[in-house]
């Protein structure tokens, strides 16, 4: 029985993580039409800013709650880095062909890739000060890092905000008629070009998240950018690109299933998962919530 | 077996061909429906060999999504496809060009960054089966380039051969997307509003050139059309559509006689 | 859409050209003769990723089909060649090849399978993905791929035992190794060169353009990609089971992603729209890495700066500039 909940606790820590960062993804595609493969480097920027903003304020003797707070610098970072990118480097392309965008995102992959290694060096960083605070929670019988708790309830959050703000807000309206029809949109009188720079600015912001939460669990380490990307493509292309339900849901069953692979057959855990995103892919193309 | 007679008809109605020719095309009860939208609704129809039909209809009428659905981008909801007497309703893209079905779009859609001879190479290439051919130079089979090079000159487009896909005109595009269609040498040809987009003076000689190769190549052809001056004065038979549904099928004569498609097609009906 | 190459040309090749070529290979056969061993190597080491990026610029260029996946075929290549030689004892170059290319192309139907059946976006992601699952097989299963440590590849026999490298290695991979690998990939440009110009090429061309017309003139889009697919898999194991020896050593690294990058990055930089482009990309990046290796740790940095550069600025890559701009010098009216 233990087990039984360990495992299920588990797997809904990942799937909180892989959710953070596959809805940045889908949020992005489903509004701007643009796949970032630096997607995953933003994720781990969000590690990095906030290991190393709680670095900071734990050599200054804060106080343990006020690190938590600090976790949100990484999204910040985050944010402000797409904020800067979009503009810069994504709006000149997107009348190109769709080619140019992939290798600019991926060039920008590379570019974060060594800027990161160039300023934090190759060792892992990490906040195991916010797991400590946790310590273990008793569920049953069970013993559970209170951490994982909390990543859960931030995942929860952020999914339920997100939901409102996307179909309850007048920007969500705006958001959802831009990502239907740009021409449309713009011809109502929307101002696309601010719409962009939000909607990628709050991709970067949940892929910032979502790394800096995990850091203090996984740490923040060189090369988790391309691991997260290849991951979140997986819940994505199982979700249905440009669905949000869909980066929930297949959050949902890749981090089982992960959960169940690093138990049952690490070897080749990730091998399993491509099997399972190849099989959704022949069911159903586009994904299992995505539009056609 | 009769085919018909090539004759250029001339303006302002013509008589149609023989009508003794076998059916070509037989569409039986097809419906397609995007959503909640019902965009083609039961529509039977059949098309004689050697016809020149003309299909309109208003915007929404039904017209692409029937050529998309004989031509096989779309699959019937209902309904079934004949074409010469073998059933097509099932069959792919690819079976139905090889079965004689071909097709030119509204949006043209060409090999940009191919020459305009290339285009047309490219198609001939196809049709004789001969694109697996890796490791022979494309230059080096003569009867295809001189082919091509025909299909141009009856396009008036040999001037251009050399000149990429992207440079033209948008008239000699549409031209080109026509040309392609017919190198493929299809007993049925559809043409998606072969002169919308394009200037009045270049209308007729594009209309000219169109309707002299359907008649001598013997092909049959569909051609959408808003323009009523091009549609009248071209067609044997036209095939008004509304709604989904045919609404009037006939003679020019006929259709220009027929109330319900005067009040709802012809009042909306542009004048040049 | 800026400036693009048509790739077909009207006539099979212009006496220029011809000489051109012709001039080209002399030199390069007289090259050992003339220039140290190391900067011999260099240039083996250039002919060898040209086959590579040839091989993914059918894709790309022709087929229009991104893959950040490529480093699967390459590392196939050269883990083919070292399995052989760890299991079997295999020590001839050909058989290297045979093993090598064979496996490459068995790898490119598998991945071919899935990938093809999706385009853009979906296909580049999920290449990148599928060659990730590879590497990460390829460290588990370290019993047999030697996991990081990877596997040793000392130099081969050459046609068929009648060529042995003697004591001194070097020698023999500035010299017999040299002329061999020059002839296999002089051998692979001209079978690419006809491929593209074939009617396979154009038809190729002809999806890469526009899918919906392609189907509409009767090419099986779907068919044609995975056939450029398996055919690109192939070009880039030959180039990886070519690259083992001269190395010495196989390792997990060149399974890796950023080494799809680096392919992605030749043919870019020279010109993905071109045929000569991915050949002068790969000599001109062999240098810039064996630089700036030399000069910064942080070469994945200068080269997405590079990338993002030449993307924003110069996306036609060296050959593809450099076409343009003679075509505007000869003609400045258009």
């Amino acid at each position: 029985m233990e087990i039984l909940i360990v495992q299920t606790l588990n797997s809904l820590f990942y799937a909180s993580i892989l959710f953070l960062i596959a809805c940045g993804l889908t949020l992005v595609y489903g509004v701007m039409r643009i796949v970032n493969m630096a997607h995953g480097n933003i994720y781990a920027v969000g590690a990095y800013v906030a290991a190393w903003t709680i670095g900071l304020a734990v050599a200054a003797k804060f106080p343990v709650a006020m690190l938590f707070f600090l976790l949100l610098s990484g999204a910040g970072a985050a944010a402000l880095l797409g904020a800067a990118l979009e503009p810069t480097l994504l709006r000149p392309l997107y009348r190109r062909a769709e080619e140019y965008q992939l290798l600019i995102t991926f060039g920008l992959l590379l570019i974060l890739e060594d800027l990161m290694r160039l300023l934090w060096g190759s060792h892992p960083l990490t906040a195991s000060e916010l797991p400590d605070a946790f310590g273990s929670v008793h569920i049953l019988a069970a013993a559970y890092p209170g951490y994982n708790l909390f990543v859960i309830v931030v995942g929860i959050v952020a999914a339920g905000a997100l939901w409102a703000f996307v179909y309850r807000t007048r920007f969500g309206v705006i958001l959802r008629a831009t990502a239907q029809d740009m021409r449309m949109a713009a011809a109502l009188g929307v101002d696309v070009k601010r719409v962009y720079v939000l909607a990628f600015a709050i991709g970067c912001f949940l892929a910032g998240l979502g790394g800096a939460v995990v850091m203090p669990i996984s740490g923040a380490v060189l090369g988790m950018g391309v691991d997260a990307l290849i991951l979140a493509f997986v819940v994505v292309v199982i979700g249905g690109l440009g669905s949000l339900e869909g980066a929930l849901v297949g959050a949902l069953i890749v981090g089982a299933v992960r959960t169940l692979g690093i138990t049952y057959f690490a070897e080749i855990e990730l091998a399993v998962l491509y099997l399972i995103a190849a099989v959704v892919l022949f069911v159903r193309p586009a994904g299992l919530f995505g539009r056609a | 077996m009769t085919t018909a007679t090539p004759t250029t008809p001339p303006p302002g109605g013509g008589t149609p061909p023989q009508r003794g020719g076998d059916s070509l095309l037989a569409v039986q009860e097809i419906s397609k429906a995007f959503g909640d939208n019902l965009a083609v609704d039961r529509v039977s129809l059949t098309i004689e060999r050697g016809a020149l039909v003309g299909l309109i209809g208003s915007n929404g009428a039904g017209k692409t999504t029937l050529v998309n659905l004989v031509s096989g981008l779309f699959r019937v909801d209902r309904g079934r496809l004949s074409f010469e007497g073998r059933d097509i309703t099932h069959l792919s893209v690819n079976e139905r060009i090889r079965a004689g079905i071909a097709r030119s779009f509204q949006l043209v859609n060409l090999f940009d960054h191919l020459s305009v001879l290339d285009n047309v190479v490219l198609t001939v290439f196809a049709r004789e089966g001969k694109t697996r051919r890796m490791l022979s130079p494309a230059e080096s089979d003569v009867a295809v380039h001189d082919e091509a090079h025909e299909v141009l000159r009856q396009f008036g487009l040999d001037a251009k051969a050399a000149t990429l896909a992207i440079e033209l005109s948008q008239g000699e595009r549409k031209l080109l997307d026509i040309a392609v269609a017919c190198a493929l040498r299809p007993r049925l040809l559809f043409l998606d509003e072969p002169t919308s987009g394009v200037r009045t003076r270049e209308k007729a000689p594009i209309m000219d050139i169109v309707t002299s190769i359907v008649r001598s190549g013997h092909f049959t052809a569909v051609i959408i059309e808003h323009d009523m001056d091009v549609v009248f004065r071209y067609s044997d038979r036209i095939v008004a559509m509304h709604q989904g549904r045919i609404l009037a099928d006939g003679t020019p004569d006929e259709i220009r006689a027929n109330d319900e498609v005067t009040t709802t097609l012809l009042g909306e009906h542009v004048h040049q | 859409m800026s400036a693009v190459i048509s790739v077909a040309p009207r006539s099979m090749m212009a006496a220029w050209q011809l000489w051109a070529c012709a001039a080209v290979i002399a030199v390069l056969a007289v090259l050992p003769w003339i220039i140290d061993p190391f900067q011999t190597l260099q240039i083996s080491y250039g002919l060898i990723f040209a086959v590579a990026a040839l091989g993914f610029n059918l894709l790309l260029g022709y087929t229009g089909l991104l893959s950040f996946g490529h480093a699967a075929f390459f590392g196939t290549g050269a883990y083919a060649a070292a399995l052989l030689l760890k299991f079997l004892g295999v020590k001839s170059m050909e058989l290297y090849i045979v093993g090598g290319v064979g496996a490459s192309l068995l790898l490119g139907v598998i991945m071919g399978a899935v990938c093809v059946r999706y385009t853009r976006i979906f296909f580049s992601i999920l290449a990148l993905a599928l060659s990730q699952v590879l590497w990460s097989l390829a460290l588990k299963f370290f019993w047999v791929s030697g996991g990081t440590d990877g596997l040793r590849v000392p130099t081969p026999t050459l046609l068929g035992g009648l060529v042995e490298a003697a004591a001194d290695k070097t020698a023999f991979l500035a010299h017999q190794y040299y002329y061999y690998v020059l002839v296999v990939s002089l051998a692979a440009v001209a079978i690419m060169w006809l491929m593209v110009r074939s009617p396979f090429g154009v038809a190729l061309q002809a999806i890469r353009d526009n899918e919906v017309r392609a189907e509409f003139v009767g090419v099986r889009v779907r068919r044609y990609r995975f056939i450029a697919f398996v055919a690109s898999a192939g070009f880039t194991g030959l180039a990886g089971t070519l690259w083992v020896p001269l190395n010495g050593l196989t390792t997990p690294d060149i399974l890796y992603w950023p080494f799809s990058g680096k392919i992605v990055f030749m043919a870019v930089l020279g010109g993905f729209r071109t045929f000569l482009g991915p050949i002068v990309g790969a000599f001109v990046y062999n240098y810039l890495e064996t630089f700036a290796v030399g000069y910064t740790i942080y070469w994945q940095l200068l080269l997405g700066v590079i990338l993002v550069v030449l993307v924003l600025a110069m996306p036609a890559g060296l050959v593809g500039t450099a076409i343009q701009l003679f075509k505007h010098s000869r003609n400045p009216a258009r």
